[in-house]
């Protein structure tokens, strides 16, 4: 019960260090997000899986939060954790996913993939560091309010919009289709 | 003098934390706000667990609990020790992790709810810019837990009834945010506060409360009917219904996890419910214009319990609804009368203010509710209902 | 369709409700143990055993005939005859029960013991409160535990009571008049004595 306060106040405590005091915030969820996503790949038990994954998109979601884009931050949660995640569960759960929880989780030949993995990391970092980008100063963040948003989604983004809501109703309407032709052919 | 009965606890909370460090201040300031919500609901969680058992013994010819304390008042310190010191079984199939933490987790999210509501005039924790969104976000992450919880007891039934739980949630999250969507389409803003403060003007004695509105009438039925299917409560109360599936997704919890659920499902109840009153009834403004002098937190929190002594009302009242029919509600009649509505608020707003506009929308929400509830039982046929047997 | 079952069951709901704290009838609930409900005349719960007057030993009425014993179903009467003689009910000399015991916690309140009794001497008592934490002896109970006076059974039982009363004086006077019959043939050895031959086993 406090007079309206921006959010993020907390984070800004240190108005005249910003970066380090963001820099700790982001750190954590960097690496809860990875945590979550590396435990995703790693956890045996399939709906384990499926929480740590959870657990990255959360992460994720803060980091948007931190960047000050509210919208996107939320209709993360909302979407992916909300929706795409049940999903998930939902998918794993009526196919039968866990099945031989006794072999190894990584491939036999784990030393040759993994030094792969390694060049083309090191490979795409270098280039992103040698590359103009990074040399840039980072621009000041933009404070994009949800109107801001909605404009621009109703004026200069409609038509897209409008064809993503139509792919999204024609895949629903094919779901629908499917299933229910499934029923008939049972009968 | 009103203004100081009305902002006491904020003049409260700046005093306190005006004895602290310049530096910790906004943290302090918040820290106690946050302490005051979780004091508040959690006491009017105890609160509400034995009025609605007085309420519901009441509506079934009998006495509720009334050996605790005067008139049974006390009832809840005596469960609160119950579910304490009753042993915390984990059956031995079960994930213990995912065991723990869904309770933790259903609890934390019914907690965050309260963040974006505003309790009174400057009352609110947060003034998120996209506070409704936030509070939608919130509230899908707590089906999350369910699925947790269904899932980490090991156990088909509890599995069966946290699917059904969470098809449920997901059915009904779209007629209620559609609902919501009216409401930002006429306050043309997402933040609760803002919301509440298109609300807050009176032509002569009546309210300017979305709920007086034809769009907003039918807006608040839906969003009322899909805030007691979020919150699995009857008569959606499928997934934990006891002579249904026993308990449901809680089945094998005991002891303090299953307390932690019922504060989480209560606290879920409230929040929404809350969320309601912030979107059509006006938030803390009083009803009618001679009323304001009375402080705005007693009015969020009278309508708050209206709303939950209707939740009671119903809950004794109604029988509860199959899986199916809880489907074919969700879908049939209340997203296509969440989508004329929609439309409805739309009309509204560009048409100019008088009596065509009244009418428009008026028959607008009347006919769409008697084609789509005919609609839903016969068919399509539209005449009204015959019963085969009774007559 | 429209919801007009919803609503009149809305209204019935919060007629139930209002309606409880003013109109008696429509909250039943008897708050026990503060308030009991009233018992009707043919309760039964467990059994006791009848004496006549004030004492207790001397104004039994059982004759330890063994017949409740023997048709007990769940078996939880125990007798022992005693070995000496004392004058029954209507005045014969008869034995009596030394031991007498009912298991309670066996008992299963069928009342044949009742029904079979030749002597009007046991019958239902209508006690329920009989919680005890000794759940071997304490549900065991003896002779002086079981008897109750007469007075006891006419409060409980009137009807019953009134016919058993009626009963019993009916014996005794047929025993007084056979002792007299009896009598007037001693003193007097012409008149002859022929008594019906009634056992006097009346119908309970």
């Amino acid at each position: 019960m406090e007079a309206g306060e921006t959010d993020l106040s907390l984070c800004r405590v240190t108005r005249s260090d910003e970066e380090e005091g963001i820099s700790l915030l982001f750190t954590t969820f960097a690496i809860l997000t990875v945590v979550g996503a590396v435990a995703a790949m790693s956890l045996r038990q399939l709906v384990h899986s499926v929480l740590a994954l959870i657990v990255s998109f959360a992460g994720l979601a803060a980091v948007y939060l931190l960047l000050g884009a509210q919208f996107v931050g939320l209709a993360q949660v909302l979407v992916y954790v909300g929706a795409i995640a049940i999903l998930i569960v939902f998918a794993v759960l009526l196919t039968r996913g866990d099945g031989d929880t006794k072999r190894s989780i990584v491939v036999g030949s784990w030393r040759q993939s993994g030094a792969v993995a390694v060049v083309v990391f090191a490979v795409i970092a270098w280039a992103i560091y040698a590359s103009a980008a990074s040399q840039r100063a980072m621009p000041r963040q933009p404070e994009v309010s949800m109107r801001q948003i909605g404009d621009a989604l109703m004026v200069r983004f409609v038509l897209p919009l409008e064809v993503i809501g139509l792919l999204l109703t024609v895949a629903l309407l094919g779901a629908v289709t499917i299933a229910m032709q499934e029923k008939k052919e049972r009968r | 003098m009103g203004d100081t009965v009305d902002q006491f606890f904020v003049t409260l909370q700046q005093w306190i934390a005006s004895h602290t460090p310049v530096g910790l201040q906004p943290v302090i300031s918040t820290v106690l706000a946050v302490i005051a919500i979780l004091g508040v609901f959690a006491l009017l969680f105890a609160m509400t667990t034995v009025l609605e058992r007085k309420g519901l013994g009441r509506i079934q010819n009998r006495y509720g609990p009334n050996r605790v304390g005067p008139w049974g008042f006390l009832q809840p310190i005596a469960d609160g020790i119950k579910s304490l010191t009753k042993e915390d079984l984990v059956p031995r199939g079960a994930d213990k992790t995912v065991h723990l933490l869904a309770p933790i987790l259903l609890v934390l999210a019914a907690f965050t709810l309260f963040a974006v509501l505003p309790l009174g005039r400057n009352m609110v924790l947060v003034n998120l810019d996209a506070g409704v969104l936030f509070f939608f976000a919130v509230s899908s992450v707590m089906e999350v837990a369910i699925f947790m919880a269904g899932w980490s007891s090991g156990n088909k039934y509890s599995m069966l009834g946290a699917m059904r739980a969470v098809a449920q949630m997901i059915s009904y999250e779209v007629p209620l945010i559609l609902a919501s969507v009216t409401v930002i389409m006429a306050a043309s803003s997402l933040s609760t506060v803002g919301i509440v403060e298109r609300q807050a003007g009176y032509t002569g004695v009546l309210p300017h409360w979305f709920l007086f509105t034809p769009w907003g009438f039918a807006g608040f039925f839906l969003f009322m009917v899909s805030a007691t299917a979020e919150s699995n409560r009857s008569p959606f109360d499928l997934p934990e219904g006891e002579s249904e599936i026993i308990a449901g997704y809680f089945t094998e919890y005991s002891g303090f996890k299953f307390a932690l659920f019922f504060l989480g499902e209560y606290l879920g109840m409230f929040a929404i419910s809350g969320l309601g009153i912030t979107l059509f009834l006006g938030g803390w403004s009083a009803p009618f214009s001679f009323l304001t002098w009375i402080p705005s937190y007693f009015w969020f929190f009278a309508k708050l319990l209206v709303m939950i002594v209707m939740f009671i009302w119903i809950r004794g009242t109604l029988p509860r609804l199959r899986m199916d029919q809880l489907m074919n509600f969700a879908w049939k009649f209340m997203l296509p009368m969440a989508l004329i509505n929609l439309v409805n608020a739309g009309v509204w707003h560009f048409l100019p203010h008088g009596v065509l506009r009244w009418l428009l929308c008026g028959g607008l929400v009347a006919v769409s509710y008697v084609v789509l509830g005919r609609g839903l039982t016969q068919g399509w046929k539209l005449e009204k209902r015959i019963y085969r047997f009774a007559e | 369709m429209l919801g007009e079952g919803i609503a009149k069951g809305l209204v019935e709901t919060a007629r139930n409700f209002f309606g409880s704290y003013v109109n008696k009838d429509r909250l039943t609930t008897v708050q026990y143990p503060e308030q009991r409900l009233p018992q009707i005349e043919a309760t039964r719960d467990f059994p006791f055993l009848v004496y006549d007057g004030d004492d207790w030993q001397a104004g039994m009425r059982c004759v330890a005939c063994q017949i409740c014993e023997k048709e007990c179903p769940p078996k939880c009467i125990f007798i022992e005859k005693s070995k000496d003689k004392k004058a029954d009910a209507v005045g014969k000399p008869q034995f009596y029960p030394a031991v007498f015991n009912i298991d309670v916690s066996v008992c299963m309140s069928c009342q044949i013991c009742v029904e079979v009794c030749p002597f009007e001497a046991i019958k239902m008592d209508t006690e329920y409160e009989l919680s005890t934490d000794d759940r071997f002896c304490g549900l065991l109970w003896e002779k002086e535990r079981l008897s109750k006076p007469n007075e006891h059974y006419r409060r409980i039982h009137p009807t019953d009571a009134a016919v058993s009363d009626a009963l019993l004086a009916e014996e005794k006077a047929k025993v007084e008049a056979k002792a007299k019959a009896a009598n007037e043939t001693k003193t007097n050895p012409t008149v002859s004595n022929t008594t019906p031959a009634d056992s006097g086993v009346p119908s309970a």
